[in-house]
């Protein structure tokens, strides 16, 4: 029996691996996927530096009610009030998943706020993560067009007064306001295709712009590594710790990143 | 392989006073936006002369930074052949594969992207006519009271496209009879302004006029302005703002009359009105979105309308 055990072990593991190193040896991608999750972070780092996480679950889960709800929702005047009464009322949870959709989308919005708070107060956004700033502003100006496209879908009253005065602001921008609100209109007046051409921008084109965008925000942070908080002995831009470690004086707020390419294992 | 690879020290640039001046040129396109186009360029000429003196610091910080710009290794051997092979591909027949390459690429992009970019942006400034719309006989409109009258801007019995006109009868002007026709779109972001006065909708009356309009006509009585749900904007009985953010008079319809009844026209925006009734004096503009100024020095603003 104790002779027996750990061979058995030793062959249950190794068929549980089996479809693992198949997997691997084509693609190389459970390398890829460790390298991913199992990268080298500063030993200080704390709880805050998960909302960028947060943020990306938060997302996550946006885009999969909002694929759910598209299956029952009808993007025109005269059915678009009921189709959503039908999926609060009638449809089985659907009034969570709607609900998970709607009070996701005001804590997606929040979340993002945090997490730029996170950077800017633990200095993150400094050389050489600048490129990352940029990409996090540009993912909160989606972020909000998100919000602006998706309050008019319900097409209610304050949907539709709201969404008049939303267009109407832009309107108001120097010289090309007038024809950015044409634009988003769909002509000189609110009507059926507005709310078709909000639908399509809201399911379609933002989320696959965020969706990219998000790619090249987590492919910086894999590459630069995570920040060090700003109290860190090790965090950059502190020269009056210089002298208490000479040992590694140059990758100071830099985290070694780990060896590149698969079958780390 | 990357010179930069290795050395991990934070490349930070030596101070630079130039970003003062991109700053200032930016400020100064900004603010032409608002006064004027000449700014505009004078504000972009100092963004750009700064700007480039700024990278050229910046090089100039990379260039002293390395003193010794690293002379490639003599190469040797085989290597150097294919170091060749790679640095001079612009005449071989790799080159010109490749430029065909990308000109068909961009070729081929170009004709399947531009036409659905253009459904995209194109349409909402093409065919934007908007038809008259009959409002019923002119007997329905008493001298001097005020009439709440919804119609479809597109008769199809969709309420996307009801819209609201005030309408008021102002007696002869002459020969000619004179309405005021004030469009319930407010002079602020275009939420619906309400009549001030009491509005009898046990009264409203709902006919089919001859293009097949869905029209109803309610009573208002002793209507002494408008005002805004949204923001408080508010305007006198001729549309005049009074009060609130609004940044001109409600707009109006133009109108005429055939055969008896009464039909309205385009929409016009109006900056202000002197007198009241058949006597107004309309200082009258082309329709401009809600929020925009047509009058005084905000109207640079705004110097091209699209397609209403």
């Amino acid at each position: 029996m104790a002779a027996t055990s750990p061979t058995r072990s030793q062959q249950a593991k190794a068929v549980a691996l089996y479809p693992l190193d198949w997997l691997e040896e084509r693609s190389g991608l459970v390398g890829a996927v460790k390298y991913f999750l199992f990268r080298k972070v500063p030993g200080d780092v704390n709880w805050f530096q998960t909302l960028g996480s947060a943020t990306l679950t938060a997302f996550l889960v946006q885009a999969m009610t909002g694929v759910i709800l598209a299956m029952y929702y009808k993007p025109d005047p005269n059915s678009a009030y009921e189709s959503i009464q039908h999926i609060t009322n009638d449809v089985t949870l659907g009034w969570l998943v709607r609900g998970m959709h709607r009070w996701g989308a005001s804590l997606f919005i929040i979340l993002m706020f945090f997490h730029m708070a996170r950077v800017f107060l633990f200095g993150a956004y400094k050389y050489p993560r600048e490129l990352n700033w940029i990409i996090g502003v540009l993912l909160l100006v989606l972020g909000m067009l998100e919000g602006f496209t998706g309050y008019l879908l319900p097409w209610d009253q304050t949907a539709y007064w709201a969404t008049v005065v939303g267009i109407n602001l832009n309107g108001t921008g120097p010289i090309i306001g007038p024809f950015l609100s044409s634009i988003l209109r769909g002509g000189s007046e609110i009507g059926p295709d507005t709310l078709a051409r909000f639908y399509s921008i809201h399911m379609l084109i933002l989320p696959g712009a965020i969706f990219a965008l998000i790619g090249l925000h987590l492919y910086l942070v894999i590459r630069l590594g995570v920040t060090s908080p700003p109290w860190s002995k090790t965090a950059a831009g502190a020269p009056w710790l210089e002298d208490e470690e000479p040992e590694q004086p140059a990758r100071k707020g830099l985290v070694e990143p780990a060896p590149r390419g698969g079958a780390a294992r | 392989m990357d010179p930069e690879q290795g050395q991990h020290k934070p490349e930070v640039p030596g101070p630079s006073v130039w970003p003062i001046g991109v700053a200032v040129g930016v400020a100064c396109v900004l603010v032409g936006l608002v006064i004027s186009w000449w700014i505009v360029a004078i504000g972009g000429a100092i963004t750009i002369v700064f700007g480039f003196l700024w990278l050229s610091d910046l090089a100039g910080h990379r260039v002293a930074r390395r003193p010794a710009p690293a002379p490639s290794p003599p190469p040797t051997g085989a290597p150097q052949a294919e170091r060749r092979a790679e640095a001079a591909p612009t005449t071989s027949r790799q080159g010109f594969l490749s430029g065909l390459t990308l000109g068909l690429g961009a070729l081929i992009g170009a004709f399947v992207t531009i036409p659905p970019i253009w459904l995209a942006i194109g349409p909402p400034f093409l065919k934007q006519s908007k038809k008259p719309v009959d409002l019923g006989p002119i007997s329905q409109f008493p001298l001097n009271q005020w009439r709440v009258v919804t119609f479809q801007l597109v008769p199809n019995g969709q309420p996307v496209w009801n819209r609201t006109a005030y309408v008021r009868y102002n007696g002869l002007l002459g020969k000619v009879p004179s309405y005021t026709i004030i469009s319930n779109r407010c002079a602020h972001l275009g939420c619906p302004v309400q009549p001030l006065g009491l509005v009898e909708k046990n009264l409203a009356k709902t006919t089919r006029t001859t293009g097949a309009e869905v029209v109803t006509t309610t009573p208002v009585l002793a209507v002494s302005g408008f005002s805004c749900p949204c923001h408080g904007g508010a305007y006198d009985t001729e549309g005049n703002r009074i009060a609130g953010p609004p940044v001109r008079a409600l707009d109006r319809y133009e109108f005429s009359i055939v055969h008896g009844r009464l039909i309205i026209g385009h929409n016009y925006s109006v900056a202000k009105v002197e007198g009241s009734g058949a006597q107004a004096k309309i200082h009258a503009y082309n329709l401009t979105g809600p929020g925009q100024h047509v009058d005084g020095w905000e109207q640079i603003f705004y110097p091209v309308q699209p397609p209403h």
